[in-house]
């Protein structure tokens, strides 16, 4: 019976080692995993935010995305980065390698740390909102 | 040890092309995950542009690659400065610094100080954005268009 309960554990905890997800489904696993509701408008406010904490650079998540998800951005190179609400770009959200990835490297660069599974879970929610 | 010679000679000849007055072209990288890594943020740039001690360097401090985290960990980071060790450019540094961004060279400097208008830059933003000028980066193709 033991296994029963730590199996869906062990699943929350390392999401790397699944594949492919659905936004709905990636924002279920966030939120178990922070053990809280998600809130898009705090998604929202940490999204538009300048942050002080990460590299000078890129001080909010809109140095690239711009302030509207449904928006074609551009890296700091002027390569266009399609939009991120899932709504205007399917492929979004749909790979957990992918995804945590990306919030590893652009939650570093702007915040100086990693997101946690609540902001994780608080900006998809946004996201997904569109 | 008998392997240094042949790759020495293999280095060479690889950019030989690279190396001459003329740097029309340059191989585009072909290797699948150096393609998948390294493209999101730009082009990917050929591995012949840089000596092996560039990417040696860079691949060894992406979590803090020009300003950004661009983070690779495990076998996929250590696959990819492999593969662009293996097919970088000779080292012309001559024991100074070594260089990371291709756009620093003094031939770069040489090939691009005159015949770039101002225009043309502030429309490519950065000397990184290579196929906003050259429209064939991606091909290998450098010449002039
Ligand atoms: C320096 C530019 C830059 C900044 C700043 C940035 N991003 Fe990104 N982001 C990118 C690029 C480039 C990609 C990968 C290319 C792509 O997927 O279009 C990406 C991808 C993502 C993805 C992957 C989504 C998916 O499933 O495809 C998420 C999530 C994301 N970013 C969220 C954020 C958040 C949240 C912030 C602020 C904390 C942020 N980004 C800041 C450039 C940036
Ligand atoms: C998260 C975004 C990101 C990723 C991923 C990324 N880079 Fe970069 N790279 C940058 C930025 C930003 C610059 C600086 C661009 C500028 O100055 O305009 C840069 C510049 C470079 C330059 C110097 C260009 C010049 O000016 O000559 C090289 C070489 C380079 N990157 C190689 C790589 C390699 C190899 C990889 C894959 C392992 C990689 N990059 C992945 C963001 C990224
Ligand atoms: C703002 C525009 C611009 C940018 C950005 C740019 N170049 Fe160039 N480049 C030129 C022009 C103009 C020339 C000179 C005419 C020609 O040969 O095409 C040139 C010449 C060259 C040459 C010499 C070609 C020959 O015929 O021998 C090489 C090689 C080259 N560029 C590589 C690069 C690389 C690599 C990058 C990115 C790291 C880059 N360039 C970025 C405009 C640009």
């Amino acid at each position: 019976m033991k296994y029963l309960l730590v199996l869906p554990f062990a699943l929350l905890a390392y999401p790397a080692a699944a594949q492919s997800t659905s936004p709905a489904d990636l924002l279920a696993q966030y939120s178990a995993e922070a053990g809280a509701e998600a809130s898009a408008e705090r998604g929202q406010a940490l999204f538009m935010a300048n942050h002080t904490g990460g590299k000078p650079d890129t001080p909010s998540c809109t140095t690239c995305h711009t302030t509207d998800p449904k928006a074609t951005g551009q890296a700091r190179t002027g390569k266009p980065v399609e939009p991120l609400a899932p709504s205007s770009n399917p492929e979004r959200f749909t790979d957990v390698k992918f995804v945590e990835k990306w919030f590893g490297r652009n939650c570093n660069s702007v915040l100086g740390r990693d997101c946690t599974a609540a902001e994780k879970a608080d900006v998809l929610a946004w996201l997904d909102s569109f | 040890m008998k392997i240094t010679p042949f790759l020495a000679v293999a280095t060479i000849a690889l950019s030989g092309a690279a190396h001459s007055d003329e740097m029309e072209y340059m191989p585009p990288v072909t290797h699948a995950a150096t393609l998948e890594e390294c493209s999101a943020c730009h082009m990917v740039y050929p591995a012949g542009f840089l000596p092996p001690q560039s990417w040696k360097v860079m691949m060894g401090t992406l979590d803090d690659h020009f300003g950004e985290d661009a983070g690779l960990y495990g076998e996929t980071r250590a696959e990819i400065e492999a593969y662009l060790v293996a097919n970088a450019g000779r080292d012309r540094s001559k024991g100074s610094a070594v260089p990371l961004r291709i756009s620093d060279l003094p031939w770069f400097r040489h090939e691009h100080e005159e015949e770039v208008s101002k225009r043309q830059f502030e429309k490519a933003k950065s000397w990184a954005n290579c196929n906003a000028c050259h429209k064939q980066a991606e091909q290998g193709i450098f010449e002039d268009d």
